[in-house]
């Protein structure tokens, strides 16, 4: 017979972690909505500068000159690592880093990591990555200030040489139940491929190349941004769902331990009746 | 009168998006309006007051720096920042004009320089259109 002092104990800790983890559940719902939102706003400043580029880059006097769209021998690539700073939140973690492990075991060249976030931190410190940048604690609602400082080092890094080719990895938000790591190519730029017909001549002030130079820099940070939004809303719809599992889970098993309780009472009621009965037909 | 949409966007949200019959926009190269079927146009913009004119009234926006498309059907301004006279918080805008101008006194220069001038362009410009608001409302 289980012990019933336990057992009650036992039901009162799994309904406190069921409290907190129904709490967390739905702060991290209404992170999410935020997100979303703050994702959906920059979206059609994300759609135009694409557009503006791909129309500047089919012009064939700007023909790849600037710095940031020119290929170059690869001999070291830098990955910008984006992952959350706390846990909690499911598999997608450990996704997101098993997606970097991976990518760096399949290049035949140096890979170079730039860590946003400390899960991503820590994972590259633990497998001895060479990180050549950390940026942790950054808030749920970054400003597109806050992100600058880690492309002026991903482009000042490209544009002195130190790095050939930077990618991106981030957790990419699909639904509220789905994320998806995904891992691409930042720079060079690639500029998007334009429908053709859709090409307008363009009176350039003061010249195509010193609009595309000053469009370029900016395309990289707004991907940045961008790339961090999507991964704070993934980051607060992986937790919601991981956490509303938790709480299903936990009331789950108060619900199998108050039947255990509740057994475990009646027998001994039971016991204690019999006792008594016992008692009372010893003493008569 | 034929009019056109605008739309300025940052990349944190849509700042406007109306029709319009006038744009005056703080080009590289000095000071640039727009009326109706403009010829396609790709600019970069300084720190500056953007106006939009509509059926007899202005709006007066602070922009620090962006670029502008205009599009045979639209025109597009894709701004670093950019805030709309109503928005802007004067003492925290006098706050940064104060500390750019400190900046600037010690004498400084290539980066350091650049930064602290581009950093009082721009708390100029939000005072001064702060200040056309203040000043439109009196009268």
């Amino acid at each position: 017979m289980p012990d019933i002092r336990k057992v009650r104990r036992r039901i009162k800790s799994v309904q406190n972690i069921a409290k907190i983890t129904r709490a967390m559940e739905m702060i991290a719902a209404s992170r999410m909505r935020k997100a979303q939102e703050r994702g959906l706003q920059g979206r059609p400043y994300a759609e135009k500068i694409e557009q503006v580029i791909a129309d500047l880059a089919a012009l064939p006097e700007t023909s790849l000159r600037h710095p940031l769209l020119q290929k170059r021998d690869i001999k070291k690539i830098g990955v910008v690592h984006i992952t959350p700073d706390r846990g909690l939140c499911g598999g997608l973690n450990a996704n997101l880093n098993r997606q970097l492990g991976n990518f760096i075991l399949k290049q035949e060249v140096p890979v170079e990591v730039v860590a946003v976030g400390r899960k991503g931190r820590d994972f590259s410190v633990r497998s001895s990555c060479s990180l050549c940048a950390e940026f942790t604690q950054l808030s749920d609602k970054p400003s597109f200030i806050d992100t600058l400082p880690i492309s002026n080092i991903v482009i000042q890094e490209y544009t002195e040489g130190t790095i050939d080719m930077v990618y991106i990895s981030y957790a990419q938000f699909i639904t509220t139940m789905v994320q998806k790591p995904v891992l691409h190519q930042l720079l060079p730029v690639q500029p998007a491929e334009i429908p053709g017909g859709q090409n307008v001549d363009y009176i350039y002030e003061p010249t195509a190349e010193a609009v595309l130079g000053n469009l370029l820099p900016r395309f990289v940070e707004m991907e940045i941004y961008h790339a961090i939004l999507e991964s704070i809303a993934s980051e607060q719809s992986a937790r919601m769902v991981a956490m509303r599992s938790a709480t299903d889970s936990a009331n789950e098993l108060i619900g199998e331990l108050t039947l255990i309780y509740n057994k475990a009472r009646q027998e001994s009621i039971t016991n204690e009746l019999l006792d008594i009965t016992g008692g009372v037909v010893a003493l008569e | 009168m034929p009019s056109f949409k605008i739309d300025i966007v940052t990349a944190e949200r849509i700042v406007y998006s109306e029709d319009v019959d006038e744009v005056v926009a703080p080009g590289v190269s000095g000071q640039l309006g727009i009326l109706p079927h403009h010829a396609p146009l790709m600019t970069t913009l300084e720190a500056g007051e953007l106006v939009v004119r509509k059926g007899g009234q202005e709006e007066i926006m602070a922009i620090s720096g962006g670029f502008l498309e205009v599009r045979p059907d639209h025109v597009i301004v894709l701004a670093d920042q950019a805030e709309r006279a109503e928005e802007i918080d004067i003492s925290r805008a006098d706050e940064a004009r104060k500390r750019a101008e400190d900046r600037l006194k010690v004498k400084q220069t290539g980066m350091d320089a650049l930064r602290a001038e581009a950093a009082l362009r721009r708390a100029l410009v939000r005072l001064s259109v702060a200040e056309k608001l203040r000043r439109r409302r009196k009268v």
